[in-house]
């Protein structure tokens, strides 16, 4: 009786370190994914969005809405790529601005980059995933 | 202090001098001219200058250089549609506008290089989004000839390129004019450094003139 008491908790112990690593794993994936995807948000998105994601007045939105970003989380890689051509609301105001397309940047440079945005300026999206955005790719509204 | 009085010396003089009546310089081609006043010949220093100009601003008013006398301005070139530098550079001119806003004696022209897509109605879409209202940032179009053969005078690249990013090609320089029209200083505006500077040069340049 005792000896499997000791076995269960033993057991208990060690799914739970490895539970532990394997949230460590993701932890410094996006970790990586974070600091890969601040430079390529600086060459590539902060001209417009800004250096903390604020936009510019009424003309390029900005990255801090994060109700927005999570209701169209499976969007933006869709956003990022091929860019928007329809009206959107962002933090409660109208944006008509075309964003423009960025077919230069593969599934892994968008995972980055959506990485980044996705836990800074007040967002907490967690690890955004290459296969994520390779998915959200597939289902993209072609908008002519 | 007692080891070094020259220095001391020196450092005062140095400070002293900062700060008192400094003047801009005078940029652009130069050519010296002599001229007959009173019997004497005295010579003199022509300067470049920004030749007479007229174009179509956001509320499809026609503005010329005449809108422009009386006053110091900050010139630029962008497009509203362009990807890469001019966002930063409106964001900085925004920053200008907000520190002089109703100064009559300050003014900020943006020439649009997009001379097809950026029409009045567009440019108005755009510095209404941006937040500017009334007239002291004028946003204004022109023919391409007429668009690309100011910026030469003005001292900053600009050419239709479909391989740079929107198409266009350009230089980030704010220029700053003075009410004679000569250029007094050039800026990238698209570093927060070289914008300070430039709001600076402006107040030492109003001083000229009061």
């Amino acid at each position: 009786m005792r000896n499997s008491l000791i076995l269960i908790l033993f057991i208990c112990v060690i799914v739970l370190i490895i539970g532990n690593a394997c949230q460590g794993e993701e932890e410094i994936k996006k970790a990586q994914f974070f600091t890969n995807g601040k430079s390529l948000y600086a060459s590539n998105c902060e001209n417009c969005h800004g250096q903390n994601g604020e936009g510019l007045s009424n003309l390029y939105p900005p990255l801090t809405d994060t109700s927005f970003l999570r209701e169209h989380q499976n969007q933006l890689a869709c956003f990022v790529k091929y860019g928007i051509t329809k009206p959107l609301e962002v933090d409660n105001r109208k944006f008509d601005t075309k964003m423009p397309a960025n077919n230069h940047l593969t599934n892994q440079e968008i995972a980055y980059i959506l990485t980044y945005i996705g836990n800074s300026f007040g967002n907490k999206l967690g690890l955004i995933s290459t296969e994520e955005i390779s998915a959200s790719l597939k289902n993209c509204e072609i908008v002519e | 202090m007692k080891r070094y009085p020259s220095l001391f010396l020196a450092l005062l003089f140095l400070i002293a001098c900062s700060q008192g009546n400094k003047k801009l310089p005078i940029l652009g081609e130069r050519e010296p001219i002599s001229k007959e006043i009173g019997g004497k010949m005295v010579s003199d220093t022509v300067y470049q200058t920004i030749p007479p100009f007229s174009f179509i601003n956001q509320d499809s008013s026609i503005i010329t250089n005449k809108t422009f006398d009386n006053s110091i301005y900050v010139a630029d070139f962008f497009f509203t549609s362009c990807p890469s530098i001019c966002p930063i550079m409106s964001k900085n001119l925004l920053k200008v506008l907000d520190k002089y806003k109703g100064n009559k004696e300050v003014k900020i022209l943006s020439h649009s290089i997009d001379t097809k897509y950026d029409t009045p109605w567009v440019l108005k879409k755009y510095a209404t989004k941006l937040g500017v209202e009334g007239d002291q940032w004028q946003f204004v179009h022109g023919s391409q000839e007429s668009i690309y053969g100011i910026a030469d005078k003005y001292m900053v690249y600009a050419k239709e390129n479909s391989s740079a990013p929107g198409g266009f090609e350009h230089q980030g320089w704010l220029i700053l004019i003075d009410k004679e029209k000569r250029i007094r200083g050039a800026y990238d505006g698209t570093n927060d450094e070289q914008v300070s500077q430039l709001m600076s040069d402006m107040d030492i340049l109003l001083k000229e003139y009061h």
